[in-house]
This record gives structure tokens, sequence and C-alpha cells, in this order.
């Protein structure tokens, strides 16, 4: 290929990954838009029920409700933006002649292309589509921060361009792409369980399912993360630092970190088994193990100097 | 806590201790130990460490004075060998093994055990399920056996009434004791590899060679049961060509492409052969490993004196400081005419100067303008001291730096380029050398951690997807029917229960193969 047609390609890339940003955008703010519909709705049956409380009963009964509509449109519109992610991936990768995660742009974006195929394939498997709003809020957040961190196409440096490279950094995202959806479940449980717990639950909750079912997503989710986690950082990512550095472990900052975002996982699996640990705090432990895969993605690589930033 | 805990500060010395160790070994504390764990890392991340970067923790010492001897006594230059640090993770150990051996002893009666006996009463349990057929209750235990597939069975059957006991997912705390051994493994192999391990990083430049002895390397480190006077064996390479090459256009112009250093070595038992060393692709003699972690580049720079006569001559290695490869370096010339000089300065592969006037940069890495620019000082290099110097710095502090007619005085050449020196004689750049930095190390048992943690993720899967399952059938003889109860019973509560047993009653009465009055779910 020609640098002229590699250049054009990059180009496209671009366009594909703004035009993501923007649908996927507009499918967050139709899941929003369900929420306040649902808030909405019980308001006027409310009202209706105040007034003439025989005709609760008839309340829309036939036609589906407005939130269910736009919970159809953001499902369709996140369809959307994930091909034109995946899209975007794919020309990245042929323009630059290789997998594209060699640098955080790249790997913000194929990780978020992950991460929202995890989690169509859950909306086809398991019906989760009420997990939408968050995932997306998250996943715009992460696009956010690659975009900021906009890199232009190009090759990389020697020491990362190695058939370890790519079982490392594919793997790790993998597992970042559970952990997100993971993350987002753990949020609205923790969210939800407190206004069960207050006996509260608002319009918009009651969208979602029980704590206790949201808190078996959030489990599994997770769990499944954990072992890929492991294997992309302590097995691919020693072996990689191995052939490049010549020690499997340096305790550079980034590597710190896995071990740290590791350490945390295996304490929430524990946490879910132990008395008195079990549901919120287990929930919290989980966020925190996302918080410090967040440090290793994007603090690390910005401010502080290892052997990892690529920079 | 429980009233055992409480009362353990009336207990006699064994019962204190065995107190201790359960609480050790409770799964409570190994949540707080791995939390603790977590925490205690942090700070190796932010903090400069010695045994990453020591350049940095020297940086670290000037920049914050007053701070850094209290980090020093904290151990935070080095919180991975710190106390505190192996005191989480020793804790941590004794914890796991303490957690491990009992419950492997559990896990082996478990095995040989059979599958409990049903519950009297099978509403109690999260599901079951009751119908009634014309098989007879043999035909009911048969067909039960074979819809439960794979699992430890056992059937009670006098005719009139029968009980299936089965359980099934013993692979689950089997998964979960590897895993948990695994990372003990692990632990030890990492601890072996770096007791008996070691590391050193050397710079050579084209034309040169290295023995692997202790006094050629730049840096040198090894574990408490390496000694570097016996156990580095011997070997020796002699580098020809550091080959380099650079993206020249687009975005990444500049970037690296290639890296090469070729050569030939010896190996201790007198194997010889030419070896090609690129980054991710070491070279293997005996058993150390040899990688290529870096290069740059070492003019060759002559020094005369007054009379004309060779002071100095030699390839002097300047190391880069960016990716442009503006280089920083020092030449000690101990003996010019009586004085000791010493030149410090930039080597700029590609020099360009932005405007009259302005210092010179370098815009690209590869030498396609290579230029030095140096100062120079006179008066005692320090090389009497008995203290070792660093052959990359100079210690300006008993010198004094040559001045020139309105300014100090500046050595700035290219290839081939000599300039006469204020203080008699002259410098020249004679050619321009590659340099390659090896890394050369090894470490004992590289692959246990490696084989351990890939084995711990089989255990790890196994564990978090196997289910742990009893399921009980009791069939009973009512007349010319048999009435038929189902129970089961997870280990690990999950919500699938019933719709797992739904499927199974479905399989059980297609092994029956009658229609029978439909059953009534009283889950
Ligand atoms: C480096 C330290 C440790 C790590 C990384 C670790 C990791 C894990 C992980 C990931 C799990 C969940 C997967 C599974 O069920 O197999 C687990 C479960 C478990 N761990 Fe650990 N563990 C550690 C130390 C310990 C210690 C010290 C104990 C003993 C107190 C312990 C006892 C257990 C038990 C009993 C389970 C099974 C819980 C269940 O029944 O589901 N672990 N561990």
């Amino acid at each position: 290929m020609s640098t002229a047609q590699m250049d054009q390609l990059a180009q496209i890339s671009n366009y594909l990954m703004g035009s993501a940003f923007v649908i996927l955008s507009i499918a967050f703010m139709c899941h929003v838009a369900e929420w306040i519909a649902a808030r909405r709705r019980t308001k006027v049956a409310a009202a209706v029920a105040a007034g003439a409380p025989q005709e609760v009963t008839t309340d829309h009964a036939d036609e589906p409700p407005v939130a269910d509509r736009f919970v159809g449109v953001a499902v369709s519109l996140s369809v959307l933006g994930t091909i034109l992610l995946v899209g975007a991936s794919i020309t990245r990768g042929l323009a630059t002649q290789r997998a594209p995660f060699g640098n955080m742009y790249e790997f913000g974006m194929t990780g978020t292309a992950i991460a929202l195929v995890v989690y169509l394939v859950m909306v086809w498997r398991a019906k989760i589509q009420w997990l939408g709003g968050v995932v997306l809020a998250v996943c715009l957040f992460i696009l956010g921060m690659s975009i900021s961190s906009y890199t232009p196409a190009g090759p990389l440096v020697p020491a990362l361009n190695t058939f370890w490279k790519y079982i490392h950094v594919g793997s790790i995202m993998i597992a970042a792409a559970l952990f997100m959806v993971g993350a987002a479940a753990s949020v609205l449980y923790l969210v939800k369980e407190r206004a069960e717990a207050r006996g509260q639950v608002s319009p918009v909750l009651d969208r979602f399912p029980s704590a206790a079912r949201i808190d078996q997503v959030a489990f599994r989710v997770n769990a499944a993360g954990f072992p890929m986690w492991t294997f992309g950082a302590l097995i691919s990512g020693p072996i990689w630092a191995h052939l490049a550095w010549g020690r499997y472990w340096g305790w550079d900052p980034k590597e710190v970190w896995a071990l740290i975002t590791w350490v945390v996982y295996a304490g929430y699996l524990h946490a879910r088994v132990t008395a008195g640990w079990k549901g919120r705090r287990a929930a919290w432990l989980a966020l925190a193990g996302f918080v410090t895969f967040i440090i290793s993605y994007y603090v690390i690589n910005l401010f502080v100097s290892g052997q990892h930033s690529y920079a | 806590m429980s009233r055992r805990d409480e009362r353990a500060g009336e207990l006699g010395p064994v019962e204190l201790l065995r107190w201790s160790w359960r609480q050790l070994t409770s799964m409570r504390t190994a949540l707080l130990l791995l939390l603790l764990l977590a925490i205690a890392a942090v700070p190796g991340s932010f903090i400069p460490q010695r045994g990453v970067d020591a350049r940095a923790v020297q940086a670290y010492y000037l920049d914050h004075p007053k701070l850094a001897p209290v980090f020093e006594r904290l151990g935070l230059f080095s919180v991975f060998s710190s106390p505190w640090f192996s005191a989480v993770y020793l804790l941590l150990m004794v914890s796991l093994i303490g957690c491990i051996v009992p419950r492997m002893g559990v896990y082996a009666r478990a095995l040989r055990a059979r599958p409990p006996r049903a519950p009297r009463r099978f509403s109690r349990l999260p599901a079951s399920a009751e119908f009634a057929t014309s098989a007879s209750v043999a035909e009911v235990m048969a067909a039960g056996r074979a819809a439960l597939g794979r699992a430890r069975i056992d059937v009670v059957d006098d005719g009139d009434t029968g009980e299936l006991r089965a359980e099934k997912g013993y692979l689950r705390e089997l998964g979960n004791l590897v895993f948990h051994t695994c990372i003990v493994v692990a632990l030890i192999g990492v601890a072996v590899g770096s007791l008996w391990g070691y590391r050193g990083n050397v710079i050579v430049i084209e034309g040169g060679g290295f023995s692997n002895t202790l006094s050629q390397y730049d840096e040198f480190t090894s574990g408490a049961m390496f000694d570097p006077d016996t156990d580095l064996e011997p070997w020796s390479l002699d580098l020809d060509d550091v080959l380099t090459r650079f993206y020249v256009e687009g975005e990444q112009r500049g970037a690296p492409k290639l890296f090469r250093a070729t050569g030939s070595y010896r190996a201790g038992d007198g194997e010889e052969g030419r070896f090609s060393i690129e980054v991710n692709h070491p070279l293997s003699v005996g058993s150390e490993d040899v990688f290529l972690v870096g290069q740059g580049y070492a003019p060759v720079i002559r020094v005369t004196d007054a009379r004309g006569e060779v002071v100095f001559e030699r390839a002097v290695p300047f190391l880069p400081q960016d990716a442009t490869y503006t280089s920083t370096g020092v030449v000690k010339v101990p003996d010019v005419d009586g004085d000791q000089l010493g030149f410090q300065g930039f080597f700029l592969p590609t020099a360009f100067s932005p405007g009259p006037d302005e210092p010179s940069i370098s815009v690209f890495p590869g030498a396609l303008n290579p230029r030095i620019g140096m100062n120079l000082w006179v008066g005692d290099l320090g090389l009497d001291d008995g203290v070792p110097k660093s052959v990359y710095s100079l210690d300006t502090s008993e010198m004094t730096q040559v001045e020139d007619g309105d300014g100090n005085f500046r050595v700035d050449l290219g290839p081939g380029e000599s300039q006469a020196l204020p203080t008699g004689g002259s410098i020249e750049f004679v050619e321009l050398r590659q340099f390659a930095r090896f890394q050369i190390g090894h470490t004992p048992v590289v692959w246990l951690p490696l084989a351990a943690v890939a084995l711990g993720i089989l255990g790890l899967t196994a564990s978090l997807i196997v289910r742990p399952r009893r399921t009980w059938i009791r069939a009973r003889r009512d007349g010319s029917r048999t009435v038929v109860e189902v129970a089961a019973l997870d280990r690990v509560p999950r919500d699938d229960l019933p719709a797992d047993l739904d499927a199974f009653l479905a399989r059980l009465r297609d092994g029956l193969d009658e229609q029978g009055t439909p059953g009534e779910d009283e889950a």
C-alpha cells in the first residue's frame, strides 16, 4: 500500500471514530430520555389515579411504553455506533499495517469497541439493555480521554512490535472491556440496593432488575474478566517484557498498577464469599478495581515515566 | 465477634497461638492482606525506585533534599524489597499456605465421601418438583441416573421406595486449590530467580568487545545467592556493527524502525558463532541471554598536546537524552602537558541551527549532520580520590571553565574537523561510531512462575465455571403409579437453578418415555 493510501485510510478511520462518538452520544441520550419518560409516565399515572381511580388499570396498556421505545432506539444506535467504531479500529489497523493498539488513542478506541461488542452480545443473550445507559456513559468517557490523547497514525517503535505484544494487549483489552461492563453493573447495583433497602424505589430505578440480579450480572462479568486479566498482565506481559527488555518483571509503574488491579479484583472475589463483605462492600471493591485499571491506563501513561509510557 | 473471639484473652498460650492461627488463615484476613498489599504497592509507582531507575533516585535527592532522607529511612526508594512490604506478602503467603493445607485434607475426604442423603422435606430446598408416572421405582431410578449424566450417584432402592443421591462439581474445589497452590509456586519461582540470578548492563562500541566478568559491566545487580566471581560464565563477544534505521517520512518521521547489533561471540565451552541481536531477538550464550536494550553514538575523539603528540584517542559514548538522540557525554583527558582536561557537552546526530546565534538542536535521530558541542574545564578530575567516578559525568567542583575572548571556550566539531585548544594542543573529531547497550542476565527457573500462573488460570477458570450441585430423586409406589419427587441444591447459589431443574425434569421424563400427569412445580 502506498503512503497516500495509508494516509487516506487513516483519514477514514478518524471520520468513523468521530461519527461513532456522535452516534453513541445520541444512544446515551436515548437512555437518558428513557429514564425521563419513565418518571413522567408515573407522574401522569399518579395524577390520573388521584383524579379518577377507576382509570388506572387502562394506563397505556396496549401500546409499548414510551420508555421502552427509547430503549429500542438506544440499542439500535448502539449497534450502529459499535459497527462504526469497529470500522474505525480496522481502518486504523490497515493504515498503520499493524494491530490497532500501539498507543493510548488506539487502545481506547479498540478497547471501547470490544467493550461494546461484549455488551451487545450480552444484550442479545442475557437481555441486559438496562445496563446500556451506564455502559455508554463509561464508553463515552473513555473515548473522550482517547480523543484527548490523539496520536497520528504511524508505525511502532521496534520494542513494541511483536507477536506477544498483540497477545498481551489483546487480552488486557478484553479483560478491561469485561471489567468496564462489570463496573457499570456494580454502580447500578449500589444505587438500586440502596433504594431497595430504604424502600424507595423510584420509577426510573424500577426499570432495572432487582439488586440481587444486578449483583449476579456484575459478578459474572468481573469473574470472567479476572482470568483474562491474569493472562494479560501476569503471563503474556512478562513474556513480552522478557523478550523486549531482558527482564520479565521490573516493577515499572505500569506493571505495579497492573498488579494492584489484579490484587484488588482478587480481593473482590474473596469479598463475595466473606461474611460481612458480600454485597455493598464487594461492589465497592469491584469499583476500586476498575479505578486502579483507569489509573494504570491513563494516569500512569500521562504523568509517570516508565518503559511503558508510549509517548 | 463470636464468643470464642471474646474469650481469647483468657486462654493459655497454646490456645492463644491456635486462635491467632485461625485468625490469620481466615478469609477475612486474606481479604484484608490482599487490600493491604495493593495499598503498599502504590508508593512504589510514584516514587522513583532504585532497582528500576537509580538515576531518578539521585535526581529526587537533588530536587527534594529534605524529603529524600526521610523517604530513604522509610524504604520508599526500594518499596518492593522493604521490610514492611515483605511483611505484608510474607503474611499473605503464610495465610495462603495455612489456608490451602487444611482445605486439601477436607477435599481429600470429600473426594472419598458418598453423596449425602436426601433431606426429609424437599419443599424447603431452593428448587423442587413432583410428578407421577406409571413407570416402576427401579425404572425411575435408572432414568434418573441416565438424565444426570456425569455425577457421583448412589441409589437406594427397595422395590417400593427408592432414593437417588447425586453430587457433581468436585472440580470446582480442585480448581480453587490448584489456583492458590500455583500462586505459592509462582512466588517461590520468582524468589529463586531473583536470589540466584543476576542482571547487568554494558555499553559496547563498534569495533570493541565484551568479556563476561564483573569489572566489565557498567551496572550490575545480583541476588544474594549469586557470586559474581565464580558464577559468571566465561564468554565474550566482539561487536562489528550497529545498524539503526529510522522512518524518514510521514507523521512518524524519526521513529525507530530497526535496531540490530551484529558481531561474533565465543562461548565458555569453545563454541563460536556470529550473532545478530535485535530488539525482541536476544542472543543466548550458555545459560545467559544478551538483549539489545539501547544504542547511541560514540564519536572517536583525539586530543594532542602542544608538541603534537596524541594524548587521548578513543571512541566516547554519548548517552541519548531524547527521541532525536540529542546526547550528552564527557571526555576526560588526565594528562595534557601536566594539566587535566575535562570536556562536557552534547552530540547532535542531525544538527540544525534555527537561526543565527541560536544554539543548534538535533532534528533527526539518524546521523545526517553529526556535530559535537562541548565546553572545557581544567583542574582536578578527581580521578585519584579513590572514589569511583562515573565516566558519564564530570565533577567540576575542583575545576575551572576555560574562557576564550568574550565568553566560554566552545568546541564545535563535525567529523574530520579539528580545533586548537586555548590551553595548547588540539582536539579532533576523527570519525563517528555507534554503540550498543546490552542487557545481560540469567534468571534461573524463569519458566516456573509463568508455568505456575498458566496452570493457575486453568484452575481458576474451572473453579469459576464449574458449579457444584446436589440432586435428589425420591420415588414411592402409590397404587398403580409412582410418585416422583425431585430436588436440587447448589453449593454456590445461582438464580438459574429452577430453570435447570425444569430442564432436568424434561430429560428425566423423556427417559421414562411416557406422558404422565403434568408435574406440579413446588419451587
Ligand atoms: C495472593 C493471594 C490470593 C489470591 C490472589 C487469591 C485469589 C482468589 C480468587 C481469584 C478466588 C476466586 C476464584 C475461586 O473460587 O477459585 C479465590 C477464592 C478463594 N480463596 Fe483466595 N486468593 C489468595 C489468598 C487466599 C488466602 C490467604 C486464603 C485463605 C484464607 C484464600 C482462600 C480462598 C477461598 C476459601 C476461596 C474460595 C471461595 C469460594 O468458595 O468461592 N485465598 N481466591
